[in-house]
């Protein structure tokens, strides 16, 4: 394992348990730092510990409380905390059992509903993902200061407003709980839906899906949502040929990745046994089910009826009509999609299009094609309709734009 | 963590007005029972309620000069209604208790503040 993998790994648990040990986000962080930056320096030299996380964090906390001591003499404060010994070598002394995980702690802190959901994307990529400011700043396209600004804030709303650094307890837990997992679906579609360059951000989300999974192993949702990002991103390797979108139906299937389906499958049986019922273990039987060769079209759109109900949500009507389209006929898919008010949304009318052509309504497919392309942003998104709208016409004029191999 | 509770009653009725006498006697009753056990709730310091923001008048000082409007600073519908001061250990107590207020459920909104220590 790499060095930057070790760092990966560690740095979540690592921050975590500091902030947890001293209360103080900006402390930790910058101990957590120079932990860091010693066992690069060291590392190479003298190996990998057997315990690179238990060495990171005594180091770290050895680092914080010298800070303390100085700070206190030099303030000269007469209030005098606790303030335990640093331990000598932290090669000899360290027992991580000792050193509760507190990942899920600063998850939940992370996710507080107190913090706009912005912040809380960032604090959770920068802490439990051990994120640099520009690498989320890159991934939210906004530029670096304003990210630093954001996480500057919330740190501080955290610290003064008296956020806890807990798990909620059983009474709040089921919001709390949908709130973290929220943030962690949202950190997976941004990697997800944009073009592979951002893919780390999926391979983030999962990460930090499977971290609480392992810690929250009797909460269904949890594995309903690990299910749904792992069958997903399964396929990424497939999604894109040359650069353009591929269709789920047209992807190159030897190009899945085998090993993150069986894993997904794993997690949406774990809910399942756990009698899951929620919106993301439903989901996630969807995903499963789309991984199936054939599919049953007629069970994922029971299942997305379901989801439908569940959360009352237009775009789950859209995916609806699409399953009901393959297993019922275009028509009964496009007879859902006209009792929609999603005009803003450019799948309705790609998906609209799509059917109409299926029913061979050229003209009225046409139009639907030129609203989606007037509301897309993603440029493998614009190929693809234009694509598909010259198709419509083989005469008409090959559209302007970056060219395409596929 | 001490934390002051502002209530802003946006369109909640507040005595005296017509949508309060609308009110039967046991909605009545529920809210003063309300804003009665929060006041008892341990550490809770109930603040004064206020009257009207219409009652209000506003004071300025520019230039040397005191200058007095009529009304709130804000508008009349985001003007306080009460407070209540809160000694709690952490932001979780102070937002279980701000949506025990009636005025969080009746139209208004209850902002939670810290407030600073050692001033």
């Amino acid at each position: 394992m790499s060095l930057e993998q070790v760092f990966r790994e560690q740095w979540g648990a690592v921050l975590a348990s500091l902030i947890g040990f001293l209360g103080d986000f900006d402390l930790a962080e910058e101990a957590a730092q120079e932990a860091f930056t010693t066992a690069a320096e060291r590392w190479p030299r003298d190996g990998v510990p057997a315990n690179p996380g238990g060495w990171l964090l005594t180091t770290a906390r050895n680092r914080a409380i010298d800070r303390i001591r100085r700070e206190r003499t030099l303030a000269a404060k007469t209030r005098l905390l606790e303030v335990p010994e640093p331990v000598e070598d932290p090669m000899e002394a360290i027992d991580v059992s000792t050193f509760p995980d507190e990942r899920l702690e600063l998850l939940f802190t992370c996710c507080h509903p107190a913090l706009s959901t912005e912040a809380q994307v960032a604090l959770t990529l920068r802490t439990l993902g051990g994120l640099g400011t520009d690498e989320i700043a890159r991934a939210f396209l906004v530029p670096e200061a304003t990210m630093a600004q954001r996480l500057v804030r919330a740190k501080r709303k955290i610290k003064s407003a008296g956020i806890p650094f807990r798990v909620p307890p059983d009474h709040l837990l089921p919001d709390r709980l949908a709130a973290v997992l929220a943030v962690v679906y949202l950190i997976f579609n941004e990697g997800y839906s944009a073009p592979p360059t951002r893919g780390d951000l999926a391979v983030e989300a999962i990460r930090l899906g499977g971290a609480m999974a392992q810690l929250m192993p009797d909460e269904p949702e949890v594995h309903g949502l690990l299910a749904i990002m792992l069958l997903h991103d399964a396929r990424r390797p497939a999604r894109f040929r040359d650069g353009d979108l591929v269709l789920l139906a047209d992807q190159d299937r030897a190009l899945w990745d085998a090993e993150r389906i069986v894993a997904g499958r794993a997690a949406l049986d774990r809910a399942l046994a756990l009698h899951g019922d929620g919106a993301y273990v439903v989901q996630g039987a969807i995903a499963a089910l789309h991984a199936d060769e054939p599919r049953d079209w007629r069970q994922i759109a029971a299942l997305y009826g379901e989801l439908s109900r569940m959360t009352g949500s237009p775009v789950v009507e859209l995916n609806r009509a699409v399953a009901v389209a393959e297993a019922y006929g275009a028509a009964a898919g496009l007879e859902i999609i006209d009792r929609l008010a999603l005009d803003d949304y450019r799948y309705q009318h790609s998906t609209r299009a799509d059917l109409l052509r299926r029913l061979d309504r050229p003209a009225e497919a046409r139009d639907a094609y030129e609203r989606a392309l007037a509301l897309v942003v993603d440029d493998a998104e614009r190929r693809f309709l234009r694509r598909r709208l010259a198709e419509l016409d083989p005469t008409a004029d090959q559209p302007e734009g970056p060219s395409c191999s596929a | 963590m001490k934390y002051i509770l502002l209530i802003q009653q946006g369109s909640t009725p507040v005595p005296p007005s017509e949508a309060w006498d609308a009110l039967s006697d046991e909605e009545k009753g529920e809210i003063y029972a309300a804003y009665k056990a929060i006041s008892e709730t341990p550490g809770v310091t109930p603040g004064h309620g206020l009257q009207l923001p219409e009652t209000a008048t506003t004071v300025r000082v520019r230039d040397g000069e005191t200058l007095v409007t009529d009304g709130p600073f804000v508008e009349t519908k985001e003007a306080l209604g009460g407070y209540f001061l809160l000694d709690a250990e952490d932001l979780d107590t102070a937002i279980e208790l701000a949506a025990r207020i009636p005025a969080a459920r009746m139209g208004g909104a209850i902002e939670v503040r810290p407030l600073r220590e050692g001033y």
